[in-house]
């Protein structure tokens, strides 16, 4: 076999060259398949937002059968005056009074962590271990709590929260319950899943 | 630069020494001497490696939204081409490479008969190539029922009850393969088990060993002449060259990206290849009422489902059903034995004599004959083409012992010829 | 084996082609050419309007939902929700589906309208629907009191008939044709010279065997043309949804695979240089 001189330094060039081309052509025949694990139109069409209709709410009650959204249970509790009046005298007992952590969209991020005082609305799952907790209004002493001034106690472990959704210190769930994007469409309409104004 | 080869060298030691990975490498890549003289039809070999990569990924892909009930099936493939995201490329990249599959592998084996690279001692990898041919017919075919479209279903009847063309046992064998007393959901979950599972597994299984037996014996060459007679003082072949990186980088990676342009012109702009590709009739569900016009089977079959229809009167008391079954049969099986009926003391078709040239001329477009007409509905004159075809089709096979006998060879070069 | 019998050979296999394609034809009535422009998003739009004033309510569209309609033809979720979405509790991510219920159709239809979403890719094209629904004409023995000239006792009721006009089969004069396939005409007065031709005859000879009845039509032929091209047009576009997203990334595929041949073709040589 004859001896060719290999011209390296155009060799490597052209190895380095196909390379870096390759590797984009690489990225690029990825795309389809790690695009296609992203939910699809059929997931985004069940996970769209929901219409809630709440003329029909009265005080101090929850709104039931519980509404779903995204397979989540969404609870909308008409708060009373009294139940408002409540809301602030255990503070110390709580582990994140002023909603410090981002569990919330910014316009629930208030003394009552919603959009108008006497509607509170709700992610229901436990944020332990997603148990759905029970509504729990009344002012009783229970096992679980002997001033127990009304809110949401999580059977599965023992979680307490106010009724504005935040949490005890002391118990196992980390942060309070997340206030899902909602707004008004009306004043009997709620729509959960997205933000006032938003796309 | 020398820490980074010292730290490799290290590394690949200790790797060797558990595993040969340098070893394998070397012997396969790196210091496995192929012919010098490799020319186009040498490409088609990596190219249907390519595509059997592609329709692994895609399929594997396309499994994880594909429904396999009679129900679901056809609503999730429309679930796919339209609501998963990118879920219209994976598809058309898994029909077009179907097709390209068995484009491919067909130019393989024309490579094959051309060259007589299925003559001893690669009888072996010929009888392994043949087994991958019906394993991918195969697949195809289990394939093709999934979709659950109007033809995906007639194609599954027509095909199962051809097993019930086979005398005594026949009825019970296609009920066996159905589980059903019709082609129904229980028949494509068990045709989507096969082609998702089994078959894929059985197609890997078998490459792997056909690629093992040409690297024991080496690769053949267009003027079929023995490199491994001719070696140099190292005991390297003087007319071999190192597939890797002479073949690999020299010859596959520009093969593979062109391969990969044309494949994408396919799938990009005619991906149902105007009804040769996706079917018509297939654009509604199955429906065992309505039979669509013409039952044709997807263009890679269309010869040998001629070559069924051509089969038109009944022997010995069977009816032509049968025979037409054993015609097709006989039709994809016969290969196989080729290394036995080529009698010639010539490989290549280019020392061969005129007897050979013309029979393949004539096998080759006989076979193209077949294919147009099985896409055809069947008439008294091409009926009549299609029996004349079929009997070339099995002259070239059946006559080759007399032909490559007694015909004049031209003198084979000594050492390969750059042509 | 020498010349004579590889002329022989030859001259059978050139013509073994051509006669396995000559045997055999069918013929039905010509289609009409039908361009389809899916970018033609007015066009589009249009089509959809139609589909679902006068089709939606026996055929649905099941696998096409109406967010990527919105979206493919540039109309706001809004307005399509509006407009295109008469059940009050529909959302836009819903599938385009007919409210009739099987028993319904079974009964009044006597069979499923088909699903339309894929139509025209079953029937192979566009060409088919676009004849179809310009060629349906008056029959009074059929049960819905139209037939059609493509699908021959059709089981559907013409929808737009009180936009197109009811169609009668009638009879023309049509100007005869000489022996060299020219129109006959009078010596004298230069006029062609015609003969009565009727239903199949003038087909054959390429004119129309209906005529629209004075007035029975809210609009003209071109412009119900225009509305079946529309309607034609949006049909082909649910056909394959992706296609305008393929055919757009396509070319960047494609310049991307020759720009990258270049390179791997120069990288080949290298070594093809190096071994040869």
């Amino acid at each position: 076999m004859s001896e060719k001189s290999v011209n390296t330094g155009r060799r490597n060039f052209l190895i380095g060259a196909t390379s870096v081309v390759g590797a984009a052509g690489v990225v690029g025949v990825a795309v389809p398949f790690v695009g296609s694990w992203n939910p699809s139109a059929k997931a985004l069409a069940a996970g769209a937002p929901v219409k809630i209709d709440i003329s029909r709410l009265t005080e101090g009650e929850i709104l039931g059968p519980i509404p779903a959204w995204r397979d989540m249970p969404i609870f909308v509790v008409k708060r009373s005056e009294d139940m408002l009046g409540r809301l602030n005298s255990k503070n110390e007992r709580l582990a994140d009074p002023d909603s410090e952590r981002p569990q919330q969209p910014e316009y629930a991020k208030n003394d009552t962590r919603s959009i108008r005082p006497d509607l509170l609305v709700l992610v229901g799952l436990c944020t332990h271990l997603s148990c759905s907790p029970k509504y729990r209004p009344a002012i009783q002493p229970e096992d679980y709590d002997e001033e127990w001034i009304g809110g949401f106690f999580c059977p599965c472990h023992g979680s307490k929260f106010d009724l504005a959704g935040r949490v005890y210190s002391g118990v196992p769930a980390p942060s309070n319950l997340e206030v899902p994007p909602y707004f008004y469409e009306s004043d009997s309409i709620i729509v959960i899943g997205k933000d006032e104004g938003a796309a | 630069m020398s820490a980074i080869q010292d730290s490799f060298k290290n590394v690949m030691d200790w790797v060797d020494a558990r595993l040969p990975v340098t070893e394998t490498y070397e012997k396969h890549l790196s210091k496995y001497y192929a012919p010098k003289n490799f020319n186009f039809w040498y490409f088609f070999g990596v190219l249907a490696v390519v595509v059997l990569v592609n329709q692994l990924l895609t399929g594997i892909w396309l499994t994880m939204s594909y429904v396999p009930s009679a129900e679901g099936a056809f609503a999730s493939v429309e679930y796919i081409m339209r609501d998963v995201e990118y879920g219209w490329m994976l598809r058309y990249m898994h029909s077009t490479g179907a097709s390209a599959f068995f484009l491919v592998v067909y130019l393989h084996m024309f490579r094959g008969l051309a060259y007589g690279s299925y003559q001893k001692p690669r009888e072996l990898i010929w009888i392994l190539g043949m087994l991958i041919y019906v394993a991918l017919m195969a697949e195809g075919f289990f394939g093709y029922l999934l979709p659950w479209g109007n033809m995906s279903f007639w194609a599954g009847q027509v095909i199962v009850s051809l097993a019930g063309a086979i005398p005594v046992v026949g009825a019970d064998l296609a009920t066996w393969v159905r589980g059903d007393f019709n082609i129904s959901g229980i028949t494509l979950n068990r045709f989507f088990a096969l082609h998702v599972v089994l078959i894929p597994l059985v197609l890997i299984v078998l490459v792997f060993l056909h690629i093992l037996a040409l690297h024991e014996v080496g690769s053949n060459n267009p003027d079929g002449v023995d490199i491994k007679k001719d070696l140099d003082e190292d005991g390297k072949p003087v007319d071999g060259i190192p597939f890797h990186p002479a073949y690999t980088i020299g010859h596959d990676l520009p093969a593979i990206v062109g391969f990969l342009f044309l494949f994408c012109i396919v799938m990009f702009y005619y991906p149902d290849g105007g009804g040769y590709l996706i079917e018509h009739p297939n654009y509604e569900p199955a429906n065992p009422l309505k039979t669509p016009d013409l039952i044709a089977p997807v263009w890679y079959y269309t010869p040998f489902y001629s070559m069924l229809r051509a089969a038109t009167f009944p022997l010995f008391g069977l009816d032509a059903k049968f025979w037409g079954l054993v015609v097709m049969a006989g039709a994809i099986a016969l290969p196989a034995v080729l290394p036995w009926l080529d009698k010639s003391p010539v490989k290549s078709i280019r020392y061969k004599g005129m007897g050979s040239k013309i029979f393949l001329f004539v096998f080759i477009v006989s076979f193209f004959i077949l294919g147009y007409l099985g896409v055809q509905h069947p008439t008294p004159v091409r009926t009549l083409i299609a029996q004349i075809c079929t009997a070339i089709y099995f002259g070239y096979f059946l006559l080759m012992p007399w032909y490559t006998s007694v015909e004049k060879t031209k003198p084979v070069p000594d050492r390969v010829t750059m042509r | 084996m020498r010349s004579h019998a590889m002329r022989m050979l030859l001259a059978i296999f050139l013509i073994l082609p051509s006669l396995s394609y000559a045997a055999g034809g069918e013929a039905s009535y010509p289609l009409d050419a039908m361009e389809p422009d899916v970018s033609d998003q007015e066009s589009l739009q249009r089509g959809a309007q139609t589909f679902v004033n006068y089709c939606l309510g026996c055929h649905g569209m099941s696998y096409q939902r109406y967010v990527r309609t919105a979206d493919d033809l540039g109309i706001p979720h809004e307005l399509m929700m509006e407009e295109m979405v008469f059940d009050p509790a529909g959302r836009i991510g819903d599938h385009m589906s007919s409210s009739m219920s099987v028993q319904n159709a079974k009964q009044w239809f006597g069979s499923v309208p088909p699903d339309l979403t894929m139509y025209t890719m079953l029937k192979g094209g566009p060409e088919y629907f676009y004849t179809y629904m310009r060629v349906f004409y008056e029959d009074t023995k059929r049960p819905f009191g139209v037939n059609n000239l493509l699908f021959e006792n059709v089981g559907m009721p013409h929808p737009l008939v009180a936009v197109q006009g009811l169609a009668r089969k009638v009879c023309k004069q049509i100007p005869k044709l000489a022996a060299n396939g020219g129109e006959m005409r009078d010596p004298l007065s230069g006029e062609p010279i015609t003969e009565e031709l009727c239903g199949d005859e003038l087909v054959d000879r390429g004119y129309s065997p209906l005529e629209i009845v004075e007035g029975s039509g809210t609009l003209s032929v071109d412009e119900y043309d225009q509305l079946i091209y529309d309607l034609t047009n949006f049909l082909y576009y649910t056909s394959d949804p992706s296609r305008l997203e393929r055919e757009r990334i396509g070319i960047y595929v494609l310049l991307f695979l020759a720009f990258f041949f270049v390179f791997t073709y120069m990288l080949g040589r290298e070594y093809t240089k190096e071994f040869h």
